[in-house]
């Protein structure tokens, strides 16, 4: 049974706890509309992008020109992970899911006997993945000091993987990420970045009817663009990652905040009755020793 | 009074304008050309350059350092790597895309070297256009 003191005690850091956890809850309630208004603004971009490079790709796949970076280099025997994780904790499930994945991932490829590469965005998912796979690790980018992602940081990144593709590092490079549902849900995504991957592109029906002209041609449109692709694709997984990434410690620090509640409010009905134990108990005393004069 | 068309810039980052336009000057790679309304549909990519939009009242200018316009006859999309509006653009910022360019140059592997090196003059082009100094 622990002492009236002790309890005061408890009591007192779990609301300190509470009261950085609902801090924390309102930080990124604050941050996670900035950062699902950056995925707002990028949307336009990526569809066009996405719309016009899909089309040209359509056209150009299976044609042996294809550029490399479309038609893959013709083995699969390498894999590149790309895997983006946040660069702090306390987010709830949302290192661990897409780590989760990533794994399973590599435990797959590797009983198929491939080779398996991968380059970590982000602390936690390195810090994760080195336990069981450090041998694996080429690379690792650090976005610990940038505030808010830009289109630049992308491009790096698009840059080095582009790099060690033209250096036959890999044969297939794919990326994980979480993709925001919305704040309680987000869902651990893999995409193929290499060879470019495109679903059915949906192009209304007024894009489809138009025979384009192409400058300089189509095969240097596809092969300026494609790169550009690389850069998009891992653009807009940062910001739904990024907006992932809030909104999970959102919800996790919500959770956080309700639970200090809950243990406050039980502790301090258990201060209350121990403390009554006491007076009875005092009380008790008194008359006793009153009884026995 | 000319016919007009829907313009769109839209930067990986933001939509710098979507407003109706009579015609649009577009830095294309092989040339600049303007789009007006009822063009063939083409789609073209960009060096670094300034995308000139006539609309009603005053002209626009944009910087764009890449990307790719794509024309319909209903109207120009140019989705550019990199957008600014000439008036945003200081010399700090051509500082910067003049670093990054001779950098890429500089990397580049021999086939893109003709390709980087007129990226570099296209920069500083648009520099003393806009009345600044493209410094290597």
């Amino acid at each position: 049974m622990p002492s009236l003191k002790d309890l005061k005690n408890r009591i007192a850091s779990v609301k300190s706890t509470r009261k950085i956890t609902k801090a924390m809850q309102m930080v990124s309630a604050a941050k996670l509309r900035r950062a699902q208004e950056a995925a707002e603004a990028s949307r336009p971009y990526t569809e066009r992008f996405n719309a016009v490079l899909g089309g040209l790709a359509k056209a150009a796949a299976g044609s042996e020109a294809a550029p490399v970076l479309l038609r893959g280099t013709g083995s699969d025997n390498v894999h590149l992970l790309v895997v983006m994780t946040a660069e702090r904790g306390l987010c709830g499930g949302f290192n661990s899911t897409i780590v989760r994945l990533a794994r399973q991932h590599i435990q797959k490829l590797q009983s198929e006997g491939k080779t398996v590469k991968v380059l970590t965005v982000g602390k936690k998912g390195r810090e994760q993945l080195r336990r069981d796979y450090g041998g694996l690790l080429v690379g690792h980018v650090d976005l610990s000091e940038i505030k808010t992602v830009g289109y630049a940081n992308a491009q790096a990144i698009a840059a080095d993987i582009l790099n060690r593709f033209d250096a036959g590092e890999f044969d297939v490079a794919t990326i994980f990420f979480n993709r925001f549902e919305n704040v309680v849900t987000q869902v651990p995504t893999a995409q193929q970045i290499i060879p470019a991957k495109f679903d059915a592109v949906t192009t209304d029906s007024a894009d489809a009817s138009l025979v384009y002209d192409y400058e300089p041609s189509e095969e240097g449109v596809l092969a300026t663009l494609l790169p550009s692709g690389v850069a998009t694709a891992i653009f807009s997984a940062l910001l739904e990652n990024g907006a992932s990434e809030q909104g999970a410690r959102m919800s996790a620090m919500d959770n956080a905040t309700r639970n200090a509640g809950e243990m406050i409010d039980k502790l301090t009905i258990e201060f209350n009755r121990s403390r009554q134990a006491v007076i009875t108990n005092e009380l008790i005393e008194i008359i006793s020793g009153a009884e026995a004069l | 009074m000319a016919d007009k068309m829907q313009f769109d810039l839209v930067s990986p980052e933001r939509r710098l304008a979507s407003v109706e336009a009579t015609a649009v000057q577009i830095p294309g790679s092989d040339g600049d050309f303007t789009a007006m309304a009822n063009h063939a549909p083409v789609i073209a990519t960009l060096r670094p350059g300034i995308v000139t939009v006539q609309g009603a009242g005053t002209d626009a200018k944009f910087v764009v350092t890449g990307g790719f316009a794509e024309v319909t006859p209903a109207g120009t999309t140019v989705l550019a790597e990199r957008a600014l509006p000439a008036g945003e653009v200081t010399q700090e910022v051509i500082d910067e895309f003049v670093a990054s360019a001779v950098a890429a140059r500089d990397n580049a592997t021999p086939e893109m070297l003709d390709q980087l090196t007129k990226q570099v003059g296209d920069i500083a082009l648009v520099a003393s256009e806009l009345g600044l100094q493209a410094r290597q």
